[in-house]
């Protein structure tokens, strides 16, 4: 017997919607064996996993700081990746946007209005969009391959910050360990009430710009027409070079924004680690949302539901996070496949049929 | 169908409340690991800490643990210890103490603890303890075992703990042999075996014979160990990796400090301080000196005992500085807060701290 | 021992499992399908590697089951992507975090335990001639056999490949496999010979710089070896300059193995005949044949 696709004529609408549940069933079932194998109780397990979260009001706060960067740098990704430019180093795009973006509050430490967190933010969003476009300009200029010039440039902006925060912005009164200056006042972003910052609805409002760019306008159309028929859009008259150099600098400064906003807010100062992966996570944000701008805001949220419960569960249940790691694994892999629903029917046909049907 | 999810849902809210319910009574004590409790190095000998408490508190307590939490999500994770009831929370590294300080403002009944930084507040106390002591006796080992007179030394980053580590090795090196000379590679990583297994080989290609380590992993050794040359274990003892190379190895015991901690806070008299313990409290010690001559081992024994006695203290003054200043009055040891906080090399380390 | 020689010795010891792994990732890549997941695989190696070898005493072993636990894991990724055509990146990146999880809760009982080295011949370990091999028997398989050509037309078009009658899902599964195998392998590398220890994550990242080189090397098996040897001459001679005690900032010579990959991909890529003709053109896309 072998598994056969068979594309539909339409996106099936039924799956579109159900394909995402499906999954999160299918997960729930692994899950529970999962947690069977480890001597937990499946359901007690599944519940501190994914309810527990969302039933107290602070763990739903953690839950939004955690997506906010998530999805603002997923968003601008999904953007770049339906135009068939590949920007895998939104990780080292978001440390040079926390470092442009700190040199304001590191230099004049003494400035206290609202006018350095504008400057900052603009700084940040500057810094990410103008190192993302060092590897847009090598594609288009040379001709040198994205995917890799992107993700080495990763590694150089880390130790780039390693030595500025060990180094030269280093805070004196720090007993020489490798922090700046705490940020304070209107050096950080503002909050609503609670926890949740500014940066939470710069990702909305990320989100829904693109999504009227995308779906509206012009210029979304010739994004689109780049990474699906590239030969027409040559015909069209849209440069492919123009686009790359677009994309690159769209996506480097969201992740630029997203790495001052986190260093304006959660850490409130530069030290040498500022993300804990955001910039890799994001990559698969983008593809869970169908590289779809509102799609990309639920599939941040349910990513860091995930990293929320895994620590959740390590705590309440003694799992360790390596289970947390395996779950979420899991939780993608189904989510990837069930997402085949919506294009294709999976039927089944015995070997006998199948080889007949390859020998026509 | 409905009904069962119900039946389900109560079945999970039950069981829930049940263990919160039946671990009520027993004294949470909760840590905060920077790596993996998996990684051999930092985070196990914590984790061995951990396990010790457990071991001699037995059932009044109970512990837990959040490992690999990255800087910049500790404020969650400590906050989320601290929400499930932990009494004393200990974080275990220096990234975490301003997210310490942060949480533990809005949770003043629970007890801080953090490795290695100097914020203070009154339910957050930090504890660290004198590595430099055990660097010393390793440098007056190196300079004996040593042919050429040269170690190779592989550090992580240029914190003040590796820094007044390298300078206790080399005052203890000089002890022996005033033109003992140690070669420094900075791998910039606290925990990469393969990098650490280069830098070492590079170190020994030039002309070093003492492979010196202030990185976590066992590589080091086992590539000294491979060339017939020796080194020293960090962190724990790791004989069983390099059994022909290792001739002692500086081992972090958090157990009894954790077991006092937490006890302290159970009956009440826990209190916000700032200890640095070494030697003489029994949170540095030293692996059984092994591969070396008697002599040699008698004099590494001495000086353990003399530090360990409080007769020997690595940082007396006065001590030439690279630079060629010279700070500390005679005969009396520096100031805690200049080792702490240290950011400078003695006289004969032939490398640049960033400035 | 002659200082440069063995400096020359480190250099292949870090080169090693870079061009194993990158060398299985061009393959895959040649017949169309870009598998983010090296790193999984790798690590999922070490880890297969050092328990069988912990356990059985033989290091012959230990290379068999890491190879088998790269299979595994890219069969995996070969169900998602060529059977159930789920998007390459997004199941790539989420093998690497299966395989980081798994591999730890595997390793949790081999934390702290010497492992065995594998043999070596004259100070070099068994797996450096074997990679030598490699690399020369990927480039005469690609370029001078059908089989060769066969791969090479299902990942520059699988719908001409398909129409001419090749088997397009069969040949990509036997090339991601191929490439889980050298994962593997170069992960069993880490944990059997370059330091014989398992501890968690201890890739350190080398997957996504295996990715990087094949990249580099235009998917050419002779280039990703110069790609694999610059790199790790550059990260060593970082270290050999650091030991001289010149006062240069190691975060700047830890970060020029990425600044001259960069730079030397910028003067190669100058070149259009060079890169061009090689980029696989069905990179990435998935295939699912009209009936």
């Amino acid at each position: 017997m072998r598994l056969i696709l068979e594309k539909r004529a339409d996106r099936s609408p039924f799956f579109a919607i159900a394909s995402p549940f499906l999954a999160l069933v299918l997960t729930l079932i692994a899950g529970g064996l999962i947690f069977a194998m480890r001597g937990i109780n499946p359901l007690e397990g599944l519940y501190v996993y994914f309810v527990e979260p969302l039933t107290q009001l602070w763990s739903v706060e953690q839950l939004v700081i955690k997506a906010a960067p998530l999805v603002l740098i997923g968003v601008g990704l999904a953007v770049c990746y339906m135009a068939n430019v590949w920007n895998i180093g939104a990780e080292g795009q978001l440390t040079m946007g926390a470092i442009a973006g700190s040199i304001a509050p590191v230099m004049f430490p003494e400035w206290q209005d609202p006018s350095i967190l504008v400057v900052m933010l603009i700084m940040g969003t500057l810094g990410g969009a103008l190192y993302g476009a060092i590897p847009g300009l090598l594609k288009t200029r040379f001709n040198a391959n994205e995917i890799l010039t992107s993700l080495m440039l990763v590694y150089v902006a880390g130790l780039f910050l390693d030595w500025l925060v060990r180094g030269p912005w280093r805070d004196p009164q720090g007993y020489n360990f490798p922090v700046t200056k705490t940020f304070a006042g209107w050096q950080l972003l503002p909050t609503f009430g609670g926890t949740i910052h500014l940066g939470a609805l710069f990702a909305l409002v990320a989100c829904a710009a693109l999504a009227f760019v995308m779906g509206k306008t012009l210029i979304g159309f010739e994004i689109k027409v780049t990474g699906n028929a590239p030969r027409a859009g040559r015909f069209a008259g849209f440069s492919r070079d123009r686009m790359v150099m677009l994309c690159f600098l769209l996506s480097g400064g969201l992740a630029g924004l997203a790495g001052i906003c986190e260093v304006a807010s959660v850490i409130g100062k530069l030290q040498p680690q500022i993300s804990p992966g955001y910039g890799f996570a994001a990559i698969i944000v983008a593809f869970l949302g169908r590289l779809n701008p509102l799609g990309v805001l639920f599939a941040g949220l349910l990513l860091a539901l995930s990293y929320i419960g895994g620590e959740a569960a390590q705590v309440t249940l003694g799992i360790s996070d390596k289970i947390a790691k395996v779950f979420q694994g899991i939780l993608l892999f189904f989510i990837l496949s069930c997402d085949t629903l919506i294009l294709y029917r999976i039927k089944f046909e015995s070997g006998r049929v199948g080889a007949l049907k390859a020998a026509e | 169908m409905k009904k069962l999810l119900m039946t389900a849902a109560m079945a999970a809210i039950a069981l829930g409340l049940g263990t919160t319910a039946s671990l009520a009574e027993k004294y949470k004590a909760c840590w905060v690991y920077v790596g993996p409790v998996g990684d051999g190095g930092y985070t196990f000998q914590h984790d061995v800490g951990r396990k010790m408490v457990d071991k001699e508190l037995g059932d009044k307590v109970e512990t837990v643990f959040v490992e690999n939490v990255a800087e910049a999500d500790a404020d969650r994770s400590i906050e989320r210890l601290a929400r499930d009831g932990c009494k004393i929370i200990f974080t275990t590294s220096f990234g975490f103490m301003d997210p310490t300080i942060k949480v533990a403002a809005k949770f003043p009944d629970v007890k801080f603890e953090h490795a290695t930084g100097y914020k203070t507040a009154p339910n957050v106390a930090t504890y660290n303890a004198k590595f430099h002591e055990g660097r010393y006796v390793i440098g007056q080992i190196a300079a004996k075992m040593s042919k050429t007179g040269t170690a190779g030394y592989i550090v992580s980053f240029p914190i003040p703990e590796v820094v007044s580590g390298i300078n206790a090795f080399m005052l203890g090196a000089q002890s022996v042999n005033p033109d003992f000379k140690v070669k420094i590679v900075w791998v910039n990583s606290w925990f990469d075996p393969g990098k650490e297994a280069d830098a070492a080989k590079v170190l020994l290609s030039q002309g070093a014979d003492i492979m010196v380590q202030h990185t976590d992993s066992t590589a080091p050794l086992q590539i000294a160990q491979e060339q017939g040359k020796f080194g020293f274990g960090q962190s724990s003892d790791m004989m069983a990796f390099a059994p022909k190379a290792q001739l002692t190895a500086i081992v972090d015991s958090w157990g009894p400090y954790y077991v006092k901690r937490v006890k302290a806070a159970m009956d009440g008299t826990w209190a916000s301080t700032q200890s640095w313990e070494g030697m003489a409290e029994g949170a540095v010690t030293m692996a059984p000196y092994a591969n070396m001559p008697d002599d040699v081992a008698k004099m590494a024994a001495d000086t353990q005992a003399a530090i360990t006695a409080g007769t020997l203290n690595p940082f007396t003054g006065p001590i030439t500085k690279q630079d060629g200043t010279v700070v500390g009055e005679a005969g009396k040891p520096l100031p805690d807060g200049d080792i702490l906080g240290m950011n400078w090399y003695v006289k004969g380390v032939d490398d640049k701290l960033p400035q | 021992m002659d200082q440069s020689l063995a400096v020359l010795l480190t250099i292949i010891t870090a080169a090693t499992p870079l061009l194993i792994a990158a060398m299985g990732e061009l393959v895959v890549e040649r017949s169309g399908v870009l598998n983010l997941g090296v790193e999984g695989m790798m690590v999922m190696g070490a880890v297969a590697g050092f328990a069988v070898a912990f356990l059985t005493g033989s290091t012959l072993l230990g290379a068999g089951a890491a190879i088998l636990a790269g299979i595994a894991m890219s069969a995996l990724f070969g169900f998602l992507t060529l059977t159930l055509v789920a998007n390459q990146v997004a199941a790539g990146l989420a093998l690497t975090l299966l395989g980081l999880g798994l591999s730890g809760l595997i390793g949790e009982a081999f934390v702290g335990h010497p492992g065995i080295k594998m043999p070596t011949l004259l100070g070099i370990d068994a797996l450096v001639p074997f990679s030598f091999i490699l690399t020369a028997g990927v480039a005469y398989v690609l370029f001078k056999t059908k089989i060769g050509l066969t791969v090479r037309a299902v990942g520059n078009s699988h719908n001409s490949a398909h129409a001419l009658g090749y088997r397009v899902i069969a040949l990509r599964y036997l090339s991601v496999m191929f490439g889980g195998a050298c994962a593997g392998l170069a992960g069993g590398y880490l944990s059997l010979a370059y330091t014989p220890q398992w501890i968690e994550n201890m890739t350190a990242g080398r997957g996504w710089i295996a990715l990087a080189l094949v990249v580099f090397a235009s998917w050419r098996p002779l280039r990703t070896l110069v790609g694999a040897y610059l790199f790790g001459a550059v990260s060593i001679l970082g270290f050999v300059v650091q030991s001289m005690g010149l006062g240069i900032p190691s975060q700047f010579l830890s970060a020029l193995p990425y600044i001259v990959t960069v730079i030397a991909l910028v003067i190669i890529s100058g070149n259009k005949r060079l890169t061009q003709a090689n980029t696989p053109a069905c990179l990435g896309q998935s295939f699912v044949p009209d009936r």
